[in-house]
């Protein structure tokens, strides 16, 4: 099991040396060198000196390898550069934006593991059934509605014409749980309609799978009830491919959160990414574009190795 | 010598030859529609969303462009069918126009994915050697979430038609290779692969002639999905203002448009954003019903 556990480690290192790697070419694209699109914001014709110097201080000046390694090194230390547009370093614009969008992937994967895990069960028990199909168009759609679309539907419904929720904005822990939780709704629901469908449908998929197992048909043969058959016999079983669910649901909670914060204006590493996207400011891009790509790869570390400690069916 | 040789493997073990291919595919989609309403409403969904836009220059009622500052943030009216934005535009014109770059986007990115997913996966399939390196860079492509990578590409390139193409391209390639590797490395071990290998067959022949066709199934099936995630990516693009120029009416641009009035003039992001839905899971119905039908696993449980 540890060479398991070690082997998976060692393969997600050229990954991330990948991710590095393509985060730190995305600028190197861009027509134009780094030095003239910092200067270019500036009104003034620079002069040769002036770019000189900033080379030097950007480190432009040493080879591509080198910039590179300094550049990768600084992802780990919390030295990743300094924002063009407000000249804040990354680190201090990020810090602030962790909570609501941390807040808002948690629910997001939260309601749409805890909503689709019973849809999926029900629709398995159920298959082919009316309720089997009902939750397969609801997986469908959930996976075919674009995400910014159905939050203002949410949003025209619950805040504007029920009035239930606020329309936009977020606000933090600190300033009391319930208003919290309140901003915090509508947002979650939004990430999370497509997690849902997607976790509906595996969990329907490896349901069924355990289904066509031959000790259920004993379990049933043998005259055990129905419900005994399902919670007992097939559900433990079925859900632990489920857990691998988080793994593959993360690409989509972080792309969910992009788009929500875009639509409530939440300010979180999100939108800052959007904004920073439309001024081409390329170090908030590549930090967050790093962070996220990083954090992918561990959560598909630890669901594998969770994997091995959950199933003792799989021996390595 | 080399088709002879080849004419006795295919007796010997089954490469079906492309008639018989063609008739078995045929059967098998008459089966699968007769089977699955849900795909065939998708597919008759589907062609009407593409002969709306074919013909939206015909249907339109207003020039999409056109600025009528009379007519600012109207509801729906005989003059204006699905109202007007806050520049006076025609909703119901700029609709019908807008399916036209969705649909383009989605074809053309599912097009290249596919050919140029199709070739790296039976390289890597194939020889094991650039195996390890290349996915692990794939694997490091995949660990960025879809539309963050086409975002930060975006904003390296800019956005134009081409861009937003090869960029939503890139994005979405590595899971086709996934899975073309994998039905390779499945193929590979067949019979007539080994067969055609021991008569002498080059690997280019062993390929072409024997692996592709057998694995255009699994490509045909990723493909729709492409199509469909690619649409959604290009309206994420655009309504998040990383996409084609704001002007040209595409879905994501009319609802990225609309944000600032959705509460005075919701109109403007529904009509739009229902024809991007019906189209996308149209897409994804057909995709569902071309899997049911073709993928052996799900057959053989039935």
């Amino acid at each position: 099991m540890w060479r398991y556990i070690a082997r998976r480690v060692l393969v997600s290192i050229p990954v991330i040396f990948f991710v590095a790697l393509i985060t730190f070419s995305i600028m190197r694209l861009a027509p134009g060198d780094p030095v003239m699109m910092l200067l270019s914001s500036e009104d003034e014709q620079p002069d040769a000196e002036t770019i000189a110097e900033l080379e030097r201080q950007l480190g432009l000046d040493k080879p591509l390898p080198k910039q590179f390694w300094d550049w990768f090194a600084g992802v780990f230390t919390g030295n990743m550069g300094s924002s063009f547009r407000s000249g804040f370093s990354v680190s201090e614009l990020i810090g602030p934006r962790i909570q609501p969008s941390v807040s808002l992937a948690f629910f997001g994967l939260g309601l749409g593991v805890i909503f689709g895990v019973p849809l999926g069960v029900a629709a398995a028990w159920n298959a082919n059934s009316l309720i089997d199909r009902g939750v397969m168009l609801f997986a469908v759609l959930g996976w075919s509605v674009p995400g910014f679309f159905l939050a203002y539907i949410l949003i025209y419904v619950f805040a504007v014409e029920l009035d239930l929720f606020p329309v936009v904005g977020y606000v933090p822990i600190s300033e009391g749980l319930f208003d919290y939780l309140r901003s915090l709704t509508l947002p979650a629901f939004s990430v999370a309609i497509a997690i849902m469908a997607l976790v509906a449908r595996m969990t329907r998929s490896s349901m069924m799978e355990v289904l066509r197992e031959d000790y259920i048909r004993t379990a049933r043969s043998k005259g055990l009830r129905e419900r005994i058959v399902m919670v007992r016999h097939a559900l433990k079983p079925a859900s632990i491919p489920v857990v691998t669910i988080v793994g593959i649901a993360f690409a989509g909670v972080i792309t969910g959160v992009v788009i929500t914060e875009t639509v409530y204006s939440i300010n979180g590493l999100g939108r800052m990414l959007v904004d920073a996207v439309v001024f081409r400011d390329f170090p908030i891009i590549q930090s967050t574009m790093m962070l996220v790509a990083m954090s992918y790869v561990a959560v598909n570390l630890i669901v594998d190795v969770l994997y091995v400690y959950i199933d003792p069916r799989i021996r390595y | 010598m080399s088709t002879q040789a080849d004419g006795a493997v295919r007796i010997a073990a089954t490469n079906p030859p492309l008639a018989a291919r063609i008739n078995m595919w045929s059967r098998a989609s008459r089966r699968a529609l007769a089977k699955n309403p849900n795909m065939l409403g998708g597919l008759i969904v589907l062609s009407v969303m593409i002969a709306i836009s074919a013909v939206a220059g015909f249907i339109d009622r207003i020039d999409p462009y056109l600025l009528d500052p009379f007519a600012r943030l109207q509801s729906m009216s005989a003059d204006h069918w699905f109202g007007t934005d806050n520049a006076g535009r025609d909703i119901y014109s700029r609709t019908v126009h807008g399916g036209r770059i969705s649909l383009v986007v989605g074809f053309l990115v599912a097009f290249t994915v596919s050919l140029v997913g199709a070739a790296i996966g039976l390289m890597v399939g194939y020889f094991r050697r650039v195996d390890e390196v290349v996915m692990r860079f794939m694997d490091g492509v995949m660990a960025f979430p879809s539309l963050l990578l086409a975002l930060a590409l975006i904003a390296a390139l800019g956005a134009s038609f081409w861009n937003i193409i090869i960029v939503i391209s890139v994005v979405d390639t590595p899971r086709m290779v996934r899975v073309v590797r994998g039905s390779v490395l499945s193929v590979r071990e067949m019979d007539f692969v080994t067969a055609a290998g021991a008569l002498g067959a080059k690997a280019p022949r062993i390929m072409g002639l024997h692996i592709l066709p057998n694995i255009l199934a699994p490509v045909i099936i990723q493909a729709t999905f492409v199509f469909a995630s690619a649409m959604l990516t290009e309206a994420a693009l655009s309504f998040l203002g990383a996409g084609i120029n704001p002007e040209t009416p595409t879905w994501g641009n009319i609802i990225g448009q609309g944000r600032t009035y959705f509460q005075r003039a919701i109109w403007i992001m529904i009509f739009p954003g229902v024809f991007l839905s019906l189209t996308v899971l149209s897409i994804n119905l057909v995709g569902d019903g071309l899997r049911d039908a073709l993928d052996p696993k799900l057959r053989r449980r039935e």
